[in-house]
């Protein structure tokens, strides 16, 4: 019945970007949720500095001359709209996307996106203190699970969704990445039985943050270890959140651009992600860890960088389609 | 409500002015008599509240517009009034005709001023108005446009004087906007107001977005079978952008900036993700200056490059047309009635406000004579520089008017100040008279459709005659009665009694 309709190459990286911003939002606020909630005494000025070290935000941080204090960094993340990384910013550029996005999206996406933002813009210092700041952790991540569910129910799934969610997937893909290379340390042989428990809280702390932790007791032994954690974050490809997940949902889209929507710059891309896919799925994690899990993330993470660059000169902004390509190619 | 409630138009006070809702007038239908009472019924406390609720809707759904100062944005709403205008079947056939004939000369005008030039040489508009306004475009020259249209979409402000008769302030004919705020309204009053409006018949405004979209077909490039419309806009920074996204949505085409399209072979197309797609019209939304730096403004990064040359090779159509802005001058403007004469041999169907051009004896001698009640206006400016207001002016600002005047009258038109007509408008001190102005919109592609209506819009502040929104003004829901022929088109489900009760 509907025609397809051509989708503008401005259109598919806003879509591709709001959706990454939208779900930096959420990791976010259930980062500072996690650290927030299940610290251990006495060592909060080491948790706090975990964000910083998760977002990779050490220079930033430091060019601010700031210190690894709760208070700060909590300001740096959540009120801070000249940091990049913040919440603020990042709703900033996910509704400056939705702006241009709005002869594509519903209705319903863009009011929902647009009141979020005005509430986001508006965080007080007060709601950082004491018990307000899970609340509001909370109503952060609400908000963008609304939008998701709003975008699940409401978004035409054509061309432009499979954007959207390479967007997300990548974002996603990163940020677990990150979140598993920041407790890499803890993974060396440990001696005295007391540091293993503490490791192990600490690794609940991580599960959690990736919003995990019920799933991840459900399938774990009993007395999990470190590496059961490092493999239900990057290889369970029942759990949301793993790597291993969104790389296999990235080349879904990637293939179903091509496939349905005979995008031809979708190649590279695809190539890229099945050599993803090859070094993620079936490697023991064991294996992984002995031979250097740091060095592995660190290349997972590149990959990632230079499939979104992938994604980008395919199709975004730097893409200057020559007319004998174009002709030869339409149908 | 208590019974004691006071009736909100006890203190309403229209006089001198021709008010909208409370004049009686043939043909109304007893409608605005039936406002009145479901207004009452509703009551001033309530009406407030639920236009409060509406304004913070319509913030929510991004219907704003944005202002910029320094370093911030802010998106503001078009305040909105919801008592709504009331124009009679009657009243619209004249208006809708009158705009129809406004439309065509428009159009005659240009294509003759690009072309023959038979109204300069017979002497009915002086050439010098035409080649001296920077809007002429000698890029038009001997370049004919499908069906003779220039401009397809039209926006004429139209006031009503304190005997109630229409006259025409001001013709826009190069990208007139507030379309969207039409057809906003209507939908804000069917979701806040369902019980003021219940039963009543009125005109759709739903239409226009189709009809938009057909005028854009039928001047697309002949041969072309189901050509590519796009709706080319500078951009989220734009004020109007809001009005983009509304249009392009309701045409179902592309919102592109100019960045989205590129020229190859004097041909335009569109950077998509499956590679260039060819567009066959563009309903652009910035202006001639910026639309091509390879012809006119170098530095404009919102146009296209080589747009110009597809154009002129008849490969691309562009709505506007180029070099439109001439006949909506000032200066023109004066001439209009006697423009609408030449082409069409018909008299005027909306007056002028009177107008006396300087430039002619007459018109200066009875301006000099009457200074201290007539607006004086520079012919070659916009957005109300210049202007001299005579009740208003001091003695030294009359002098400096009269000596600009003696020292070049060609440069002055002056008019009458129009007593415009009021609407009752929500205040915070309940229901008072404001100034209205109204902007009908033709579109033009084969023929004329005239969007039942238009635009109120309305000066919140007390005894303001300014209407502009970035002055004070808001707008009103402009209902435009179904005449007994249309009843049974728009037939909606009637309650309480039906009209006149």
């Amino acid at each position: 019945m509907s025609r397809p309709t051509p989708l503008l190459a401005r259109y598919a990286e806003s879509l591709f970007w709001m959706a990454r911003y939208l779900e930096r939002v959420e990791n976010l606020a259930r980062l500072v949720d996690v650290t927030q909630s299940f610290d251990s005494a006495g060592q909060e000025a080491v948790s706090w500095y975990a964000l910083v070290r998760i977002n990779a935000d050490e220079v930033g941080f430091a060019e601010r001359g700031l210190s690894a204090d709760a208070d700060v960094v909590k300001r740096f993340y959540l009120l801070d709209a000249t940091n990049p990384t913040s919440v603020p910013a990042s709703i900033e550029a996910a509704r400056t996307n939705a702006r241009t996005l709005r002869p594509l999206i519903s209705t319903e996406m863009w009011m929902q996106l647009n009141v979020f933002h005005r509430e986001l813009m508006a965080i007080h210092e007060d709601e950082l203190q004491g018990d307000r700041l899970s609340r509001l952790c909370r109503r952060i991540k609400e908000g963008v699970q609304a939008h998701t569910g709003i975008t699940e129910g409401t978004f035409f799934r054509d061309e432009g969704w499979h954007f959207y969610q390479l967007g997300r997937l990548i974002e996603r893909a990163d940020q677990t990445t990150r979140l598993i290379d920041i407790k890499y340390h803890l993974l060396l042989p440990s001696v005295v039985e007391e540091r293993r428990v503490v490791e192990l809280t600490q690794w609940s702390v991580v599960v959690r943050a990736a919003a995990g932790y019920h799933a991840f007791r459900r399938v774990a032994p009993v007395g999990f270890t470190p590496s059961d954690v490092v493999e239900f974050l990057l290889s369970d490809t029942s759990f949301p959140r793993s790597v291993a997940l969104c790389v296999v949902q990235m080349e879904w889209h990637l293939t179903q651009l091509r496939s349905r929507y005979g995008l031809r710059g979708t190649v590279p891309a695809l190539e890229r992600v099945e050599e993803v896919r090859a070094a993620l799925v079936g490697r023991s994690v064991e294996r992984l860890i002995s031979e250097g899990l740091h060095d592995f993330l660190d290349a997972l993470q590149r990959d990632l960088i230079m499939l979104a660059g992938e994604i980008g000169t395919g199709f975004f902004r730097d893409w200057r389609p020559l007319l004998e390509q174009t002709q030869t190619q339409s149908s | 409500m208590t019974m004691s409630a006071p009736d909100p138009f006890d203190l309403y006070r229209p006089d001198p002015y021709f008010c909208e809702l409370t004049r009686s007038r043939v043909g109304d239908g007893g409608t605005p008599e039936l406002i009145r009472n479901r207004l009452r019924a509703i009551g001033i406390e309530a009406l407030q509240a639920r236009a409060q609720a509406a304004e913070n809707d319509l913030f929510n759904l991004g219907i704003t517009f944005t202002v910029y100062s320094q370093a911030t944005a802010i998106d503001r709403i078009l305040p909105f009034d919801c008592i709504p205008r009331v124009i009679t079947a009657s009243e619209w056939a004249t208006l809708e005709s009158g705009v129809k004939q406004r439309v065509a000369a428009l159009n005659a005008f240009l294509h003759d001023i690009y072309h023959d030039r038979h109204i300069l040489k017979d002497g009915v508009v002086p050439a010098d108005l035409v080649f001296g306004n920077s809007n002429y475009r000698a890029e038009m020259e001997g370049f004919s446009v499908p069906f003779n249209t220039y401009v397809h979409i039209c926006g004429i402000d139209i006031v009503r004087d304190e005997h109630g008769d229409f006259r025409v302030l001001e013709d826009n004919a190069r990208t007139p906007s507030g379309v969207s705020y039409v057809i906003e309204n209507r939908h804000l009053m069917l979701r806040a107001f369902p019980d003021l409006m219940a039963g009543m018949r009125l005109r759709p405004v739903d239409d226009y977005g189709r009809r938009l979209r057909e005028a854009m077909t039928d001047i697309a490039p002949a041969g072309v079978e189901d050509p590519q419309v796009v709706l080319l806009s500078p951009g989220i920074y734009n004020s109007a952008y809001f009005e983009h996204v509304f249009l392009s949505r309701e045409m179902g085409v592309p919102l592109v900036e100019g960045a989205d399209l590129t020229v190859e072979n004097d041909r335009v197309f569109m950077r998509t993700t499956a590679g260039l797609r060819p567009v066959h019209t563009i309903y652009r939304r910035i202006g001639d200056d910026f639309l091509d730096p390879s012809v006119f403004r170098p530095e404009s990064m919102l146009g296209v490059s080589g747009l110009m040359r597809a154009w002129r090779r008849g490969n691309v159509a562009l709505a506007n047309a180029v070099g439109t802005g001439v006949a909506d001058d000032k200066a023109i403007y004066a001439y209009m009635p006697r423009i609408i004469r030449y082409y069409l041999d018909q008299d005027a169907i909306l007056a002028n406000v009177e107008t006396h051009i300087c430039r002619e004896k007459q018109g200066l001698t009875y301006t000099l004579d009457n200074l201290e009640r007539l607006v004086v206006k520079p012919v070659g400016e916009s957005g109300g520089y210049g202007i001299t207001i005579g009740p208003r002016a001091s003695s030294e600002q009359i002098e400096a008017a009269r000596a600009a005047l003696i020292a070049d009258p060609a440069n002055w038109i002056s008019q009458p100040v129009v007593g415009l007509s009021v609407g009752p408008t929500l205040t915070e001190t309940g229901i008072k008279p404001r100034h209205l102005d109204l902007r009908p919109f033709a579109i033009t592609g084969r023929s004329t459709w005239v969007l039942p209506g238009g635009l109120s819009r309305v000066a919140l502040k007390e005894g303001s005659l300014v209407v502009n929104s970035s002055q004070g003004g808001g707008s009103k829901d402009t209902w435009v009665l179904a005449d007994d022929a249309m009843q049974a088109e728009h037939d909606f489900p009637r309650s309480e009694g039906g009209r006149g009760a």
